[in-house]
C-alpha cells in the first residue's frame, strides 16, 4: 500500500512527463498493479490431479504454495477434457478449502440431541470395537442350512467418489470380516448399463471414449443430458458437428444438450424400449442392417430352440414365466443345441427361485457379472447364414418388434411419426461401411425397472447396423462419479468379487472347482477364470492361500439372494442390520424413496459417516423432516453416530477410473487438516485395530480376518498408507515379485497374485501406468500414452469388428484397426482387441477350448461364442429381447399388450414403500403427471459437494420443478411460485418454473404431462429444498437392482407444502382417494 | 480547452500506444461465440474462482436457469438464458404436440395466463391464447466487461484507478479506488458496479495479472466449447468475420456481431461477441455509445454557462437605470 | 444396402485427418445444421404474443448509479449555490453592497463545506478522497471538478472567514476574487458531471443541462441574498434571482421539449414531482418579485422559494435520471431508433 514519496510517482507528474497527457493508461499505473503477480506463476509447485466430480476426468493442475492449495484449474495436457472444465470443476477450489468441510470427528451418543467431539484415535477405536462386537452377536455360519459365512449384521455404501485403491481396501477388509452387503453408487447409478452391454457385447463398460465422439457422423443421445452431466466431454459432440454430424437428442425435456442439436425429440419418460424397438423394426423390415457386419459378428444366425415363445405370442411374456414368483425360467430360451441346465449361473437362478417362492431371498442379480465376462454356453448352437429360418435369431428379432411401427411408437412415446421417420433417416444414412453412428445414453436409460433393456436395445440396434468396435460408433455409457467405473470393476458391490467375478453363492457347498466350473465359459477369455480368480485370493490370503485349500476359497462370505443397497435398508427396517458405514455416499437424498432410507437408519445400533459435511444422512436423528413431522423423535432414536471428516482428491495420492475405462492417478498436493483422513487411511487402520484386536483369536470366523495380507507400507504425519503398494497389488506380480504386465500372464497355480484382473498391466514394468501424462497434443486422438484403460489400455472395445470378416477396414475412412499381412499381426490407430497374431483367417481345431476355440472373425472376444448378442439367450432375467413396458407407476395403459409391467420386476412391499395404481386401473386419475428426475450443470448429485459450494448454490439456489405453461395452466401454478409435488410416499414443495422447453405429449390419445425435478437438493447445506427422492419408490429392474427415479407419477398442485403431522396426513389423504392397499401395484 | 478525444483515444491506433506503453504486447480480447455456448456458467465459476469474487447471494429468479441476474460487482461474467418461439438455423425441436385438445385449450380458457418472464414472450395482459408454430430455440450468451477502445468507465475516473493496461484491456486498480462511483453511471453497458461491503468498484480485468505472466484468462481457459475465445484481437475480428459468415451460410441467418466493428460509438469492444438475436434481448444496448464522445461539446457548453453566469452576476449588480445612490437608507 | 450417400450434408468425418497436420485450426460447429430446409411447422402451444419492445426480462441495461440523492443530489445543489454566492457576493462587495457580500460569502463557504461533506460521504472510501488528486483527467468532469473544488473550496472558506473575523483583509479580497472566478465553474461543471454518464435522461439532456445549472445556481444565490439581506442591498440578488429563475425554467421546458419519451422520467414518479415543485416554487418567487418586489416578507418568501426551487429541481433531474437508468425502454428505444435511422440494422431474425 505504501507509495513511495516522490514527485515521480505522482501520476499528474507523469502524466505531464509520459506520452500519457490523458491520464488514462501508464501514467496511472498503481504499485498494486506493478507488482501483480499470478499465483498459478509463484506456486511452490503443480501437482497433477484429476477433477472429483464426474466420470469425465477432466486433468486438473494443482497449485500449491506455503502447503496450501492456492489454485485449481484445467491441464490442458489431457486429450480428454483439453485444459477446460465445467463450473464443478472450476470450483474445485471452493470445494476443497473453504466450503464447508468439517475438520473434526464428530459423536452422538445413543438418544443425544447434539453432537460432541470425539478424538480420532479413540473414535477409531470405538468403531473397531462396534465391528467386532456386533459380527460376534451377527454371524452367521449357515443360511438355511447351507454354509455361509457371513454376518449380515454389518453393512457399507460408497465408494464412487473414492479412489480405486480405496475400493479395493473397503472390499478386501470387509469381505475379510465376512460382510457382504457392501455397495456402492453404482448400483443406482449405473448397474444395468454392465448387463445390458455386458450380455450383448462381454464388457459392461462404454464401448468407445468420448474423444472417438468426433468422429461420429451421427450422434444419438438418448438417455443422457450430454452438455448438463458431462459439459467436458460434450467438446467432442461439438468437434463432430463441426464436421458434419448431426446430433439428436431424444428426452423429456429439451436441455442444455436440446439447446445445441440439430434435432431435438421430446419423448414420454420411460417409452425408450418402444422408440429403439420402432427404429429396429424399421432397420429390419426395410432390410437396412449392415448384411456383411451382422453376418459375421452378431448371433443374427444362430437357431434358438423351439420351446422358445415370444411376447408375440403370450400378450407381453416370454416363454418359462413363474407368475407365482414373478421370475422367469431361461430354459426355453436356450440356442438349439445348448443346455442351461449346468451353468452355475442359472443353478443359482434356480436356487433362489426355490427360497423366493418360500419368500425368503430376493434374486441377487447375478447379470453384472456380465461387466467383463460372458454367460458360459455348453454345446455349439446351429447357425443359419441365410437367416431364413424362422427359428434364427434374425427372424425372431423381426417378429418381436414388427409389432413396434411407427404409429405404435406415436402411440406409445408421444413422437409423431414424421419425427420418428426423420430420426430413422439420419440414424441409418449415417451407418455403413463408410459412416458410424454413436449413441450416447446414461441414467435416463438406466434407472427403470426395465432399465438394463433400454440398453439391451441400443445393443441391438448399434449390432444390426454395424456400428460397434469403429471409429465413431459405439455406444458411450456416460458414467457418473469420477470413479463409478472403477468402483464397479474393483468393486464395491454385494454380487462381485474384482473383475466381475461373481461372488460365491450359498447354495453351492462347492469349492473353488465346482466355481469356476460352473461360472468359467468354455469358449472365449473368460474360460481362464480359474487364473483370474487364483491370482485374486492370493492378493488376498498370500501365503495362506495354497491350491490344496481352494486358495482359501471358503474364507469368501457367500451370499444367499440379493443383499443391495435397497435390500439392505429392509435388513435395517427388520432389524437385522445393526452397524452402517456410509463411506461418500449420501442415501438420505440420493436414494430412491429417501425417507424409508432415514427410517432404516433410525433402526441401527450404530452408523459411520465419513464425508466432507454434515450431509443429511448424517444429521437426520436431528433435523431430518420426519424430525419436523414429529414421526421421529431425537431422543427415541438410539443410532449411535460417527461422523468423520473425509481427506479430499487434493490431499491423498491415488487412481480414478473414468467413464471409458480409463484410470487416471491423482498426487496428492498437501496434507488433510485436523481429523481429516482418506478412505484408505481409514480402512486400512481400522482393519489394522480389528486385527490386532482379534489377535490370537482361534475363533475359526477370525481365521479370514487375520490371514488377510495386511501390511502396507505407511508415510507422513497421518500414517497414511501408500496408495502405489496397493495399485502394484492391484496389477499382481508374478512368483519373482516382478509386476504383471498383462492379464496374459496370470496363472492358475497360485504362481501369480492379482487383486483386479482386469486391471493387471496398470503397474507394468513397476511404472504407474495411470500416472502417464504424455499430452494430448504430442498423440493422435486415441492417446495411448495418456494414463491407462483396461482392458489392456484399449480405448475402442471389440476393435476387431472395424475391419471385415478378411482383416481389412470396412472402408478407408473408418480404419481402426487391420491385419497386416505382412507382419502377420493385427496392427492400426488402437491396441487391437484380439489376439495379436490370430490370423483373421484363423479356424478353431475341432474341440478347442479358450481363447483358441475363437474364430479369427470372433470379434467379441469375452463373450462364449465370439459374437455380439442380438437376443441373449442367458442372463438377463426379464427376456432375451428388450420389450416395452409401462414404469411401476405409470398414468399410461401400456398400448403394446396386455402386460402393464415389467412381469419380473423386484418389488420392496412395505408400508413406507406404496405403490400406485396405473394405466386404467382406478385411482389412476389421482396420480395424472409423469415425473422425471435428473440434474443440472450446477449441481452433483446429492448435492453436498455443490450445496455447500457458495459459488455453485448461487447458480442455482433453489429447488424448483419444470412444467409446461400448459400444465401450468391447468393447475393454477404460478411462474416462480411453489408447488406441492405428492405420490404415495410422499409430499415435496418446490419453486415453479414454467417453460416452453417441457412439452406436452400426446399418447395414445391422451395429453400427457410432464414434471421435471432435479434432484439435488436436501435439509443441509447452504441452498437447501426438499428431496426429489421423497417422493420416488423402491421398485427395481430385477437384473441390477437399479431404482426406477427416471419415470413415476404424480400430482402437482399450487402452494407450499403442509408443515409438521399435516405432511404424512396429506400422504395418507392422497393413499386414500387413490384407493392404495398393500397390495396396489405388485400384481404381475 | 480543446482537445480531441477520439485522437486520444486513437481512433485506429491501438489504445495502449495512445496511453503511453511503449513496445507493449498485441491488444487482446474476447471473442464470445454464443452459438456454441452451452450455458454452463464454467466461466462465472472460474472467473470467481480465480479472482476470489464474493457470491453473489442466493436468488431465485426464474429467468431461465440465470440466477445471477446481469453483470455488478460481484459478477464479472453473467451468462444469459433466453427461451424463445423461433427458430434456430435448421434446427428441429418438435416442441409442440400437433394439436392442442379441446379440453386443454378450455381449462386454459378460464385461467389467469402463466407469466413465462421470458424476455420475447411476455405475458400479455389478459389472455392465454394457443399459438399456432411452437418455434424454439433456448439461446445463451456469457457476457463480460467489453473493454472498450473508448472506455467510458476509464475516461470518467477521477483517480485514475481505472486505467488502460498494456494489454490494451480496461481495469480497476483496487488500491486507487476511492468509490466516487461515477465510472458505474458512465458504462453504456451496465458493467462495472460497486461492492457495497467494499465501498469500491470491481469488474473483469481480463485477468490482468494471469495476462502479465502469458497465462490465458481463467474463464477462456475453462470454457469447454470455446465459446469464449481469447487471443488477439485483430486476429479474432477476422476469425469471427468468417464464423458469422459460415453460420449465416449454414441458415442461422440470424447470427451477427456485436461489438467487433471498430467504428462503433464505443471504437468498438475488446470483448465482442456473436449473437443470434438482437442486442438488447441479451440485455445488451444496441448502439451503445462512449460518453466521452460528448464530452467536448459538454465542457463548451459549460464554459458558455460559467461564463454567462459570471458575466450575468457581475451585470446584476451593476447599476442599472441610471445612477444608483449610496445606499437606500 | 447403399448407404454411402450424402444425405446427412456436411463434411463426412474421417478419422485419418486426426493424424494429420493440417487439421483446420478452425472446426466451430454449427448448430441446428442438419436439419430440413424446408421443415413443416407443427402443433401449437399456449403461448403468449411477442412483446413488442424486446429487453432481458426487463432488467435495465445499465447499472444504477450508485449515488444517493441527498449526497449528490444535494451536492449538486450546494455547489451551485456556492458558486453562484461567491460570485454574486464579489460582484456586491464590489459595488458597495457589503452586507449582501458578507451573507453570500458565509452562504457560499457553508454550502460549499456541506457540498464537501456530501461528496466525501458519498465515496466508497472516504479515506481515499485524496486520491482525486492524484490524476488531472479533462476526460472526468469529477476530475476537473476536483481539481477546481479544491482551488474553490479553500478561497471561498478564506473569503467568509475574513469577512466574518474582520482579519487579513488584503488575504481576504484576493479570496473573494479567487472564488468568484472559480464560483461559475463550480456551478456549472456539474452538469457535465451528470451529462457525461450513459444515464439516458442525463446524458441526453447535455445541451441544456449547463445553462439550466447556472441558471439554477443563480437562482439560488440570488434566493439566498433575498433570504437574508435588507432590500435595500439586495437588488443585484433579486436581479440575479430572476435571472437565474428564467434561465433554469426556460431551459427545464426546453429540456422536456427535446428529449420527447426520454423527458417521461422527468415528469413521472418521484423525479416528475420534485421538478414540478421545483418548477411551482421558482415560478411562484418569480411573480412575487415581479409583483412585490420590494416587500420584505415577501422578498424573505421568494428567497426561500427559490431555493427550495433550486434544490427541487436538482433532486428531480437526479431522480428522474435514476428513472431514465432503471427502466431499459429508455436506454434501448432510442439507441434502436438512432440505429434505425442509419438503417444499419443487422441481420433481422424472423
Ligand atoms: N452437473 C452434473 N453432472 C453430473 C452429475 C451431476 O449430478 N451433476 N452426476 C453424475 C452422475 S452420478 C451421473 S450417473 C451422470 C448422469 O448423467 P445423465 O444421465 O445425463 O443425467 P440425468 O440428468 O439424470 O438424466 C439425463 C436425462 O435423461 C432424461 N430422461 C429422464 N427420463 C428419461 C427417459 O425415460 N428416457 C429418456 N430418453 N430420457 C430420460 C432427463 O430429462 C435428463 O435430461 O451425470 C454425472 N454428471
Ligand atoms: N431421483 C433421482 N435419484 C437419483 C438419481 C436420479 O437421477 N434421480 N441418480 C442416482 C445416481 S446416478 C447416483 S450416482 C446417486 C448419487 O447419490 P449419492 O452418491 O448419494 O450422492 P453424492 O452427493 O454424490 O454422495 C457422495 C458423497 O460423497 C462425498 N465424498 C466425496 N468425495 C469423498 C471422499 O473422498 N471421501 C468420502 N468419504 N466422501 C466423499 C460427497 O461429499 C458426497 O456427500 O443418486 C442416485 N439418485
Ligand atoms: S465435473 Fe466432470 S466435466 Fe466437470 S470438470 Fe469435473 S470431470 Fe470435467
Ligand atoms: S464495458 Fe463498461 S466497464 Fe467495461 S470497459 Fe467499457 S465502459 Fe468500462
Ligand atoms: S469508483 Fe473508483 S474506479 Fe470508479 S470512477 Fe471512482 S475512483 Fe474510479
Ligand atoms: S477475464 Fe478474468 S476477470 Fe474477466 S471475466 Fe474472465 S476470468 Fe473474470
Ligand atoms: S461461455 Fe463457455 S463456459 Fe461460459 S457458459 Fe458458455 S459454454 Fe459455459
Ligand atoms: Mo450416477
Amino acid at each position: 500500500m505504501r507509495q513511495p514519496i516522490s514527485i515521480g510517482s505522482w501520476p499528474v507528474w507523469r502524466q505531464l512527463t509520459a506520452a500519457d497527457p490523458f491520464g488514462r493508461a501508464a501514467a496511472v499505473r498503481s504499485s498494486h498493479s506493478a507488482s501483480l503477480e499470478a499465483r498459478t506463476a509463484t506456486a511452490d509447485r503443480v501437482v497433477k490431479s484429476i477433477c472429483p466430480y464426474c466420470a469425465v476426468g477432466c486433468a486438473q493442475n494443482v497449485y500449491v504454495r506455503d502447503e496450501r492449495v492456492v489454485q485449481i484449474e484445467g491441464d490442458p495436457d489431457s486429450p480428454v477434457s483439453r485444459g477446460r472444465l465445467c463450473p464443478k470443476g472450476a470450483a474445485t477450489l471452493q470445494l476443497t478449502t473453504d466450503s464447508g468441510r468439517l475438520e473434526k470427528v464428530l459423536y452422538r451418543p445413543p438418544h443425544a440431541r447434539e453432537w460432541r467431539e470425539l478424538d480420532l484415535d479413540t473414535a477409531m477405536d470405538m468403531i473397531a470395537d462396534r465391528v467386532i462386537r456386533t459380527r460376534r452377536d451377527t454371524w452367521e455360519w449357515e443360511y438355511d442350512g447351507l454354509q455361509v459365512n457371513r454376518t449380515m449384521g454389518i453393512a457399507s455404501l460408497g465408494g464412487a467418489t473414492l479412489d480405486n485403491e480405496e475400493n479395493y481396501l473397503i472390499k478386501k477388509l470387509f469381505t475379510g470380516l465376512g460382510v457382504v452387503q457392501v455397495e456402492n453408487q453404482a448400483r443406482v447409478c449405473h448397474s444395468s448399463t454392465v448387463i445390458g452391454l455386458g450380455t450383448s457385447f462381454g464388457r459392461g463398460g462404454a464401448t468407445t471414449f468420448m474423444q472417438d465422439l468426433q468422429h461420429s457422423d451421427c450422434i444419438i443421445i438418448e438417455g443422457s443430458n450430454f452438455a448438463e452431466a458431462h459439459p467436458v466431454g460434450f467438446q467432442w459432440v461439438m468437434e463432430a458437428k463441426a464436421r458434419g454430424a448431426t446430433v439428436i437428442h431424444v428426452d423429456p425435456r429439451f436441455t442444455r444438450t436440446s439447446a445445441l442439436a440439430d434435432l431435438h425429440v421430446p419423448i414420454r419418460a420411460g417409452a425408450d424400449i418402444a422408440f429403439l424397438g420402432g427404429i429396429i423394426n424399421k432397420v429390419l423390415t426395410e432390410e437396412k442392417d449392415f448384411r456383411e457386419y451382422v453376418l459375421a459378428y452378431t448371433n443374427a444366425s444362430t437357431i434358438v430352440g423351439e420351446q422358445f415363445r415370444d411376447t408375440e405370442d403370450l400378450d407381453g411374456l416370454f416363454s418359462g414365466f413363474d407368475a407365482d414368483v414373478h421370475q422367469y425360467d431361461e430354459t426355453s430360451w436356450q440356442y438349439e443345441g445348448t443346455q442351461v441346465a449346468t451353468s452355475s449361473g442359472d443353478r443359482d437362478v434356480a436356487y433362489e427361485r426355490r427360497l423366493a417362492a418360500r419368500r425368503q431371498v430376493n434374486p441377487a442379480g447375478r447379470g453384472e457379472k456380465f461387466g467383463s465376462g460372458t454367460a458360459a454356453l455348453d454345446g455349439d448352437p446351429r447357425q443359419d447364414p441365410t437367416l431364413r429360418d424362422p427359428r434364427c435369431v434374425y427372424q425372431i428379432l423381426k417378429r418381436h418388434f414388427s409389432r413396434y411401427t411407427p404409429e405404435m411408437v406415436e402411440r406409445v412415446t408421444g413422437i409423431p411419426q414424421d419425427v420418428f421417420d426423420q430420426v430413422c433417416r439420419h440414424l441409418i444414412e449415417a451407418s455403413g461401411p463408410e459412416r458410424t453412428s454413436a449413441f450416447v445414453y446414461a441414467v435416463g436409460w438406466t434407472q427403470h425397472t426395465d432399465g438394463s433393456q433400454f440398453i439391451r436395445a441400443a445393443s441391438i440396434l448399434q449390432l444390426l447396423l454395424g456400428n460397434i468396435g469403429r471409429p465413431g460408433g459405439g455406444i458411450q455409457a456416460l458414467r457418473g462419479h469420477a470413479s463409478i467405473q472403477g468402483s464397479t470393476d474393483i468393486p464395491t458391490l454385494f454380487n462381485l468379487l474384482p473383475g466381475y467375478i461373481p461372488m460365491p453363492h450359498a447354495h453351492r457347498q462347492g469349492d473353488f472347482d465346482d466355481f469356476i466350473d460352473g461360472d468359467a465359459a468354455r469358449k472365449g477369455f473368460w474360460s481362464n477364470l480359474r487364473a483370474y480368480m487364483a491370482s485374486m485370493l492370493k492378493a488376498w490370503w498370500g501365503p495362506v492361500a495354497q491350491p490344496e485349500n481352494g486358495f482359501c476359497f471358503d474364507y469368501l462370505p457367500r451370499i444367499t439372494g440379493s443383499h443391495s443397497a435397497y435390500d439392505t435398508t429392509l435388513e435395517q427396517l427388520k432389524g437385522t442390520c445393526k452397524g452402517y458405514f456410509l463411506l461418500g455416499e449420501n442415501p438420505a437424498v440420493g436414494s430412491a424413496n429417501a425417507r424409508m432410507q432415514r427410517l432404516g437408519m433410525a433402526k441401527l445400533d450404530w452408523l459411520v459417516v465419513r464425508d466432507f459435511s454434515l450431509i443429511e444422512s448424517a444429521t437426520w436423528w436431528k433435523d431430518g423432516p420426519e424430525i419436523e413431522s414429529g414421526e421421529l423423535s431425537t431422543e427415541q432414536i438410539g443410532t449411535e453416530v460417527f461422523f468423520m471428516p473425509a481427506a479430499a482428491h487434493t490431499e491423498k495420492s491415488g487412481s480414478f477410473t473414468n467413464t471409458n475405462r480409463m484410470l487416471q492417478w491423482h498426487h496428492q498436493a498437501v496434507e488433510p487438516a485436523g481429523d481429516q483422513r482418506s478412505e484408505l487411511w481409514f480402512t486400512y487402520h481400522l482393519g489394522r485395530i480389528i486385527r490386532a484386536k482379534l489377535a490370537g483369536s482361534t475363533d475359526p470366523m477370525d481365521r479370514p480376518i487375520l490371514d488377510l495380507t495386511w501390511d502396507y507400507p505407511t508415510e507422513g504425519r497421518t500414517g497414511e498408507p501408500m496408495a502405489e503398494a496397493v495399485l502394484a497389488e492391484i496389477n499382481g506380480w508374478d512368483g519373482d515379485g516382478r509386476p504383471l504386465s498383462n492379464y496374459n500372464e496370470l496363472r492358475d497355480d497360485g504362481s501369480t497374485t492379482c487383486g483386479v484382473w482386469i486391471y493387471c498391466g496398470v503397474y507394468a514394468d513397476g511404472i504407474n501406468q495411470s500416472a502417464r501424462r504424455k499430452p494430448g497434443q504430442e498423440q493422435n486422438w486415441i492417446g495411448a500414452e495418456w494414463s491407462w484403460a483396461w482392458p489392456a489400455n484399449r480405448r475402442v472395445l471389440y476393435n476387431r469388428a472395424s475391419a471385415r470378416p478378411d482383416g481389412q477396414p470396412w472402408s478407408e475412412r473408418k480404419r481402426l484397426v487391420w491385419w497386416d499381412e505382412q507382419a502377420g499381426r493385427w496392427t492400426g490407430h488402437d491396441v487391437p482387441d484380439f489376439e495379436p497374431t490370430k490370423r483373421p483367417d484363423y479356424q478353431p481345431p475341432e474341440g478347442a477350448e479358450g481363447v483358441a476355440a475363437l474364430r479369427g472373425t470372433d470379434a467379441f472376444i469375452m463373450q462364449a461364442d465370439g459374437l455380439g448378442w442380438l437376443y441373449v439367450p442367458t442372463g438377463v432375467l426379464d427376456g432375451p429381447l428388450p420389450t416395452h413396458y409401462e414404469p411401476q407407476d405409470s398414468p399410461v395403459r401400456n398400448p403394446l399388450y396386455g402386460q402393464q409391467r415389467n412381469p419380473a420386476r423386484l418389488l420392496r412391499p412395505h408400508p413406507e414403500n406404496r405403490y400406485q395404481p396405473s394405466g386404467s386401473e382406478p385411482g389412476a386419475e389421482i396420480f395424472p403427471y409423469v415425473v422425471t428426475t435428473y440434474r443440472l450443470t450446477e449441481h452433483f448429485t446429492a448435492g453436498a459437494m455443490t450445496r455447500n459450494n457458495p459459488y455453485l448454490a448461487e447458480l442455482q439456489p433453489e429447488f424448483f420443478c419444470e412444467v409446461s405453461p400448459e400444465l401450468a395452466t391447468e393447475r393454477g401454478l404460478e411462474h416462480a411460485g411453489w408447488a406441492t409435488i405428492v405420490t404415495a410416499r410422499n409430499a415435496i414443495e418446490a419453486r415453479v418454473l414454467v417453460t416452453s422447453r417441457m412439452a406436452p405429449l400426446r399418447v395414445d390419445g391422451r395429453v400427457i404431462h410432464q414434471i421435471g425435478l432435479p434432484f439435488h437438493w436436501g435439509p443441509n447445506g447452504y441452498s437447501r429444498g426438499d428431496a426429489a427422492n421423497e417422493l420416488s419408490a423402491i421398485s427395481l429392474d430385477p437384473n441390477s437392482h437399479i431404482q426406477e427415479v427416471k419415470a413415476f407419477s404424480a400430482d402437482i398442485r399450487p402452494g407450499r407444502r403442509p408443515r409438521g403431522s399435516s405432511r404424512p396426513a396429506m400422504v395418507r389423504d392422497y393413499q386414500r382417494r387413490a384407493g392404495i392397499t398393500e397390495r396396489t401395484g405388485t400384481e404381475v | 480547452m480543446t482537445f480531441d478525444l477520439r485522437e486520444a483515444a486513437g481512433t485506429g491506433t491501438d489504445p495502449a500506444t495512445a496511453g503511453g506503453y511503449r513496445d507493449h504486447p498485441e491488444r487482446v480480447g474476447f471473442f464470445t461465440d454464443t452459438s456454441v455456448c452451452i450455458g454452463c456458467k464454467a466461466c462465472e465459476v472460474a472467473c470467481k474462482e480465480w479472482n476470489a469474487v464474493p457470491e453473489d447471494g442466493l436468488l431465485f429468479t426464474g429467468m431461465s436457469y440465470d440466477n445471477s441476474v446481469g453483470l455488478g460487482a460481484d459478477t464479472w461474467r453473467h451468462v444469459a438464458f433466453i427461451e424463445q418461439p423461433r427458430q434456430l438455423g435448421r434446427q428441429e425441436t418438435y416442441l409442440a404436440p400437433t394439436e392442442l385438445p379441446g379440453d386443454l385449450k378450455q381449462a386454459a380458457a378460464g385461467r389467469t395466463p402463466v407469466s413465462l418472464g421470458m424476455p420475447a414472450s411476455a405475458p400479455p395482459d389478459g389472455a392465454v391464447g394457443a399459438v399456432r408454430e411452437m418455434d424454439f430455440r433456448w439461446l445463451m450468451s456469457s457476457d463480460v466487461c467489453k473493454h472498450c477502445t473508448h472506455a467510458a468507465c476509464l475516461d470518467v475516473c477521477p483517480t485514475g484507478s481505472l486505467f488502460r493496461t498494456e494489454f490494451g484491456t480496461v481495469v480497476v486498480q483496487e488500491d486507487i479506488c476511492n468509490g466516487c462511483g461515477y465510472c458505474v453511471p458512465a458504462c453504456p453497458f451496465g458493467v462495472i458496479d460497486k461492492r457495497p461491503s467494499d465501498g469500491r468498484v470491481w469488474k473483469c480485468t481480463m485477468c490482468y495479472d494471469r495476462l502479465s505472466v502469458g497465462q490465458e484468462p481463467a474463464c477462456a481457459k475453462s470454457c469447454p466449447t470455446d465459446s469464449i475465445q481469447f487471443g488477439e484481437l485483430e486476429e479474432l475480428r477476422e476469425r469471427a468475420g468468417r464464423r458469422v459468415l459460415a453460420l449465416q451460410a449454414a441458415g442461422v441467418g440470424s447470427a451477427r456481431l456485436y461489438g467487433a466493428d471498430p467504428d462503433d460509438g464505443v471504437g468498438g469492444a475488446g470483448a465482442f461477441f456473436l449473437l443470434l438475436d438482437e442486442p438488447e434481448v441479451y440485455g445488451l444496448p444496441p448502439d451503445p455509445v462512449v460518453t466521452t464522445r460528448d464530452l467536448p461539446a459538454m465542457w463548451r457548453r459549460v464554459g458558455v454557462a460559467a461564463a454567462g453566469l459570471l458575466i450575468g452576476l457581475i451585470a446584476v449588480a451593476m447599476p442599472v437605470g441610471g445612477r444608483r445612490t449610496g445606499g437606500h437608507r | 444396402m447403399s448407404r454411402t450417400g450424402t444425405a446427412t450434408g456436411g463434411a463426412l468425418t474421417d478419422v485419418r485427418l486426426d493424424d494429420a497436420p493440417d487439421l483446420p485450426a478452425e472446426r466451430d460447429a454449427v448448430v441446428g445444421s442438419a436439419g430440413r430446409k424446408n421443415r413443416r411447422q407443427r402443433g401449437e402451444r399456449l403461448m403468449v404474443p411477442k412483446a413488442d419492445f424486446r429487453s432481458y426480462y426487463g432488467l435495465p441495461v445499465l447499472n444504477q448509479p450508485t449515488w444517493e440523492a441527498p449526497d449528490i443530489g444535494g451536492y449538486l445543489f450546494l455547489g451551485g449555490l456556492a458558486g453562484a454566492s461567491s460570485t454574486l457576493a464579489a460582484a456586491a462587495e464590489f459595488t458597495g453592497r457589503p452586507k449582501l457580500a458578507r451573507a453570500l460569502k458565509a452562504g457560499a463557504a457553508t454550502a460549499i463545506t456541506g457540498s464537501l461533506y456530501n461528496l466525501v460521504h458519498d465515496l466508497g472510501r472516504p479515506e481515499r478522497f485524496i486520491n482525486m488528486l492524484r490524476v488531472v483527467k479533462v476526460t472526468s468532469p469529477m476530475s476537473i471538478g476536483s481539481w477546481l473544488l479544491a482551488g474553490y473550496a479553500p478561497m471561498a472558506i478564506v473569503a467568509a472567514g475574513t469577512e466574518v473575523t474582520g482579519r487579513f483583509t488584503m488575504v481576504g479580497r484576493l479570496a473573494t476574487v479567487g472564488a468568484a472566478l472559480l464560483g461559475p465553474g463550480i456551478a456549472s461543471y456539474t452538469a457535465a458531471l451528470i451529462s457525461n454518464t450513459a444515464v439516458p435522461a442525463w446524458h441526453e439532456g447535455h445541451r441544456e443541462m449547463p445553462l439550466l445549472f447556472v441558471g439554477s445556481a443563480a437562482a439560488s444565490a440570488g434566493g439566498l441574498g433575498l433570504l437574508v439581506t435588507p432590500c435595500a442591498e439586495a437588488g443585484p440578488a433579486r436581479r440575479a434571482a430572476l435571472l437565474g429563475a428564467v434561465t433554469e425554467l426556460a431551459m427545464t421546458r426546453r429540456l422536456e421539449q427535446r428529449l420527447g419519451p426520454l423527458a417521461e422520467p422527468m415528469q413521472q414518479d418521484t423525479g416528475g414531482a420534485l421538478i414540478r415543485a421545483g418548477k411551482a416554487f421558482t415560478a411562484t418567487a418569480v411573480l412575487t418579485l415581479a409583483l412585490a418586489g420590494r416587500n420584505r416578507k415577501a422578498t424573505v418568501l421568494a428567497g426561500a422559494a427559490l431555493l427550495a426551487g433550486s434544490l427541487c429541481t436538482r433532486l428531480g433531474i437526479f431522480h428522474a435520471g435514476l428513472a431514465s437508468a432503471k427502466d431499459p425502454k429508455y436506454t434501448v428505444g432510442p439507441q434502436r431508433e438512432r440505429l434505425d435511422a442509419r438503417g444499419t440494422r443487422a441481420v433481422v431474425p424472423t
